[in-house]
């Protein structure tokens, strides 16, 4: 199958059918390694045995800003290719989007309590972290408003788009203002800062949540095509009954 | 360490991060999985009561 293929959500659903169960098996053998690794990895010599919410809490951080890469590519798509699956790429992704920027700020929050003694700080990072997860609140909310998946789409695209300047905000926040987060250790010029005794679960663990959103995120893409098309069968239905 | 690594002083926010997370990613996966079958049945009634798409239609009514 050509890849031009899968802009017709027909084959497209064909595909996901195909590569769903895969998928959800190789999400659960990362995951199994990746706990196997933690369980197993060392404590650090500053932060003792709480470096293990680091392995959730960084692949839940690093997919909250993904997600809304994905989404603005998706609405690149909408508005200047007008490609058929892009807005329900963009639909689909945001409750996930959502949900691990939520764990993100969650984890950090436990994490931040016995490491810097407080919850929560309003810096940069924690809030514009904050600012992305409204963000996709909003998005959603928007998405439920308007009934026309069409002009919904449109206008979910152009705050997508908007909301991307976020993005580098939140990635050099550490460096351009002063905060209590530190600053990036993993992917950074000069090598990761981590003993690989901790990068390598850690490394695991972001395979395995970045495994976890490609298999929901196409589950919900196929549930999207076929909301649609009920939508579009129950519209037929009303124009006959008014036709009749 | 032993087959139970020792949390230290702070266990009960390393065990609430990892149950947190457990918990919103099985509500992901609840989600994803009633959706489907909720948009199957539902179209399952669609085709019950003979509303059908174009393409599923014959080529006379199309």
């Amino acid at each position: 199958m050509a890849l031009i293929d899968l802009a017709n959500p027909t084959r497209f659903l064909a595909f996901i059918a195909r590569v769903l169960p895969w998928l959800v098996v190789a999400t659960a053998i990362a995951f199994a390694i990746g706990l196997y690794l933690v369980w197993f990895s060392p404590d650090d010599y500053q932060q003792g045995a709480t470096v293990k919410i680091m392995f959730i809490h960084v692949p839940n951080a690093w997919l909250s800003m993904v997600v809304w890469a994905v989404m603005s590519v998706a609405a690149l798509g909408t508005l200047v290719w007008r490609h058929p699956l892009a807005d329900v790429a963009a639909k689909s992704a945001a409750p996930l989007g959502a949900a691990f920027t939520f764990l993100a700020l969650l984890t950090g929050s436990l994490w931040g309590r016995p490491m810097w003694g407080t919850y929560w700080v309003w810096d940069a990072r924690l809030t514009s972290v904050l600012v992305l997860f409204l963000m996709y609140l909003g998005l959603i909310a928007l998405w439920r408003t308007v009934e026309d998946p069409a002009r919904a789409g449109r206008a979910a695209a152009i705050l997508t788009l908007v909301g991307a300047v976020n993005l580098p905000i939140i990635k050099f926040s550490v460096d351009w203002w002063n905060t209590l987060h530190q600053g990036a250790s993993v992917f950074r010029m000069g090598g990761s800062a981590i003993d690989p005794t901790i990068l390598r679960p850690l490394l695991v663990m972001g395979l395995a949540f970045s495994l976890l959103f490609l298999t929901l995120h196409l589950a919900a893409m196929r549930n999207e095509i076929l909301r649609r098309r009920v939508r579009a069968l129950w519209l037929m239905q009303a124009h006959a009954a008014q036709g009749a | 360490m032993g087959f139970w690594p020792s949390l230290g002083p702070h266990a009960g926010f390393i065990v609430a991060a990892y149950v947190a997370t457990v918990v919103v990613v099985a509500g992901l996966i609840a989600w994803v999985t009633a959706d489907y079958e909720a948009q199957r049945r539902l179209l399952g009634e669609l085709e019950v009561r003979g509303v059908k798409r174009r393409s599923q239609q014959p080529p006379e009514a199309a």
